[in-house]
């Protein structure tokens, strides 16, 4: 799994007791946003085949970011490739060192290490949220997740937000906010 | 069972993204699906934000958390890179529990 929000989701939810399916169906939810980043950049990499696969795995936020912000077809391939391969070496070589590390600290607790997920995501977030109708409905995801908490299965408030959503955005005019839909989040890194 | 888990959620977000790659651009360029799609981060990373730090286990509670996200706010307004917006959150409720 090479996307890092739904890579956070997963063991997020794990992590606080939610099964692992309700794990797999946040992540799977988060990475939805790839597959309308393949589109945008399909007809810019003019990938085929075996390369298509290859690309395929670096579609996120920050090598869409990167290529769509080139002015030509030559420039935007080389800034996806090389944003992708830097990202995706780097990415999982931390990975790594963070799994073999961790299980050298007595007690993450003490560290704080409890309270950086939420700060991850919070940073995750914050590039999204550069219109009113962003803003209004990550507020109403947070209290509505809240609120269901003490009475679903962990993981499941995530599940039922996410439906919402899906269901106020399949139903709701475009106009109503007078915004256009934004284009992939920033760099978080 | 948690390999299993992680594998098909591997498998479907590889999946999506090739989807997106080699699907015919129209199936995918509907404006409700273009404008929905944006939408479902916002949504489940806002969720995640409110029950990660408003939590545990199934009870709602007010701790460290709170005042460490809050932190990680002032750290995001600041446009602080994501090292640092994570790193003053751990911090602060280091600190506090600490004193």
């Amino acid at each position: 799994m090479f996307t890092g929000a739904s890579q956070f989701a997963m063991v997020g939810v794990i992590g606080a007791g939610g099964s692992v399916w309700a794990g797999a169906a946040t992540a799977l939810l988060l990475g939805t946003r790839n597959a309308l980043y393949g589109v945008r950049l399909s007809s810019l990499l003019g990938v085929r085949r075996l390369r298509r696969a290859g690309a395929a795995q670096f579609v996120i936020d920050e090598t869409t970011a990167m290529a769509i912000a080139r002015d030509n077809a030559g420039d935007a391939r080389f800034a996806f490739w090389a944003t992708g391969l830097a990202l995706f070496t780097l990415w999982n070589l931390g990975t790594l060192i963070g799994a073999l590390a961790t299980h050298a600290l007595p007690n993450p607790k003490l560290l704080g290490f409890d309270a950086a997920p939420p700060a991850a995501f919070l940073a995750l977030l914050a590039p999204r949220l550069r219109a009113r109708e962003p803003m209004a409905i990550a507020i109403a995801a947070g209290v509505v997740a809240v609120i269901c908490l003490p009475f679903v299965p962990a993981g499941v408030p995530l599940l039922i937000v996410a439906v919402l959503v899906a269901l106020y955005g399949a139903s709701s005019l475009p106009t109503l906010w007078g915004g256009r839909p934004e284009g992939p989040g920033g760099d978080p890194h | 069972m948690l390999w299993a888990g992680l594998l098909i959620a591997s498998a479907g977000c590889y999946a999506l993204k090739l989807a997106g790659l080699s699907l015919p651009q129209s199936w995918l360029q509907d404006e409700r699906i273009q404008r929905t799609v944006p939408l479902i981060p916002v949504a489940l990373l806002a969720a995640l934000v409110a029950t990660q730090t408003f939590s545990t286990g199934h009870e709602l509670v007010l701790d460290v958390r709170a005042a460490a996200l809050a932190v990680a706010a002032i750290a995001v307004v600041l446009r602080a890179p994501f090292l640092v917006v994570v790193a003053s959150a751990a911090a602060t409720a280091a600190l506090l529990r600490l004193i």
